[in-house]
């Protein structure tokens, strides 16, 4: 049963994972917030069939299990031919899960530039402001706070995603808690340890999103704001 | 005196609603011009295709010589780009019914921005330049607001501050005292009187509020269904026209002004 050795015995073995399993949760975001942007930009190109074409093809990837998508750029990717090449462990994972949340965050984006009234385009172009300052200075400030509470939530679903990696040998604190386990015959300490860890990093991101969220309802005009991130 | 503003059989249609039907207008370059109508006749529309926020089905508009909404490449007729538009543009200015002032932004922000990125204005001449146009509209005593901060006669005359400073040759002011309090119509009027008799700029105004056309308009436009139905100086349209859509739309209003108070 419970030993409180064999706790101490694995916690300073599977904290050492933790800079993967964070390593890995940090370059996927920062892959998922940069790549949402693209996916926005080829989706509205004057060409309005290649926009169809790539709609569908984020769809596809959203409507997709990620650890498929971790097996297919880690098993199949690199027998596809001529643009076809292996990734280490973690590069594929990494790529599975950026483009496959990018796919969401695409969406959350275009809520929030959606939520922006039509009258600051209008105010925008009365003025003159060039494309470029159109987004940067009136229509990104406007829809991008807003979008910050939910851009959290993904994060933090994100950051449970990430024990997939496990699968194709990515060692982060799972991989590792499996492998005490193995050794040693006891599952249930090195398990809980992962499961306290999620847990303690998890959920002081989640009060803090909480807090954000508050925050941003007061922005400006609180009974304004309210209407524009219901819509 | 050579017009600045000219629309050539302007027609324009939203989807099977055909909203204007063949407007010809010239606009005086210090001309003072008042559009009355009853809602749905069109009168938005016309000052919404000067600004480029719509374009024209057919017909021309000229803006102190160049054509808006055409442009010349080979001897050919081709659509205007972003680059010719926004030339054009750079003389026009317009208020919004709902303000559309930058929320994020604080009052003084709100006029300097464009200054600085439209404009490329160092920043000290701008503010400089925005706050005595700020003070000018009475607000020199807001400049760190937000907008959320000023009721919806300040948040008015901040848009028509930012609107100013930009220096424009046509003003275009889009029922702008609708969406406020009436006791807030009065101190954006007084703003309005002030520019009509200072500026030689041309000033279009789209209008629900007669007297106030019939005070500072050079001349005052009656649309109806899409066509101009009728013009001539205020008094003239609004006290001696004989046309019976406009007496109608006169008496109705009145009347709507009367029980609405």
């Amino acid at each position: 049963m419970w030993s409180w050795e064999t706790f101490a015995d694995a916690f300073p073995i599977i904290i050492t994972g933790i800079t993967v399993t964070l390593g890995l949760t940090i370059t996927s975001y920062a892959l998922a917030l940069a790549a949402g942007f693209i996916w926005l930009a080829l989706e509205s190109t004057p060409l309005k069939i290649f926009n169809f074409i790539v709609y569908w093809i984020r769809e596809f990837i959203r409507s997709t299990p990620p650890i498929v998508q971790i097996f297919f750029l880690y098993f199949a990717w690199p027998m596809v031919p001529y643009i076809g090449t292996s990734f280490t462990p973690f590069v594929a994972a990494m790529l599975a899960l950026g483009i496959h949340f990018s796919t969401y965050i695409a969406e959350v984006y275009r809520s929030g530039i959606e939520s922006v009234d039509k009258g600051q385009w209008e105010a925008a172009k009365a003025l003159n402001f060039s494309q470029k300052d159109t987004w940067l200075k009136v229509v990104l400030p406007q829809a991008l706070p807003p979008t910050i509470p939910m851009l959290g939530n993904y994060l933090i679903i994100l950051f449970k995603e990430v024990p997939l990696a496990a699968t194709i040998g990515v060692v982060g604190i799972l991989s590792l808690a499996r492998s005490y386990g193995a050794n040693t015959w006891s599952y249930i300490e090195p398990l809980t340890i992962v499961a306290i860890l999620f847990l303690v990093l998890s959920y002081p991101s989640a009060l803090l999103i909480r807090q954000l969220e508050k925050k941003m309802n007061r922005r400006f005009d609180k009974k304004n704001m309210k209407v524009k991130v219901t819509e | 005196m050579k017009p600045i503003v000219q629309y050539k059989e302007i027609h324009k249609s939203f989807g099977d609603t055909h909203v204007l039907k063949g407007i010809n207008l010239d606009i005086n370059p210090t001309e003072k011009l008042a559009i009355i109508g009853p809602s749905g006749s069109g009168k938005t529309t016309i000052i919404r295709l000067l600004m480029t926020l719509e374009e024209p089905s057919d017909g021309d508009i000229i803006v102190d010589g160049t054509n808006l909404w055409k442009i010349e490449a080979g001897g050919k007729e081709k659509k205007a780009n972003e680059k010719h538009l926004s030339k054009v543009r750079n003389d026009i200015g317009m208020v919004f019914q709902h303000f559309n002032l930058f929320p994020h932004k604080t009052i003084l922000e709100n006029c300097v921005v464009p200054l600085v990125n439209v404009r490329k204005m160092n920043k000290k001449e701008a503010a400089e330049l925005a706050e005595n146009m700020l003070e000018r509209v009475g607000l020199g005593d807001k400049y760190d607001s937000y907008p959320s901060q000023l009721s919806g006669g300040q948040k008015q005359r901040v848009a028509m501050a930012r609107a100013l400073v930009m220096k424009p040759k046509i003003m275009l002011f889009d029922e702008v005292t609708s969406a406020l309090d009436p006791e807030l119509v009065g101190e954006v009027l007084e703003v309005i009187r002030d520019l009509a008799e200072h500026e030689d700029m041309a000033m279009v105004l789209v209008t629900h509020e007669m007297d106030f056309a019939l005070e500072i308009a050079d001349r005052v436009l009656f649309l109806d269904e899409g066509v101009i139905a009728e013009e001539g100086t205020a008094d003239e349209v609004i006290n001696k026209s004989d046309n019976p859509r406009l007496q109608d739309f006169l008496k109705r209003f009145r009347g709507e002004t009367v029980t609405g108070q």
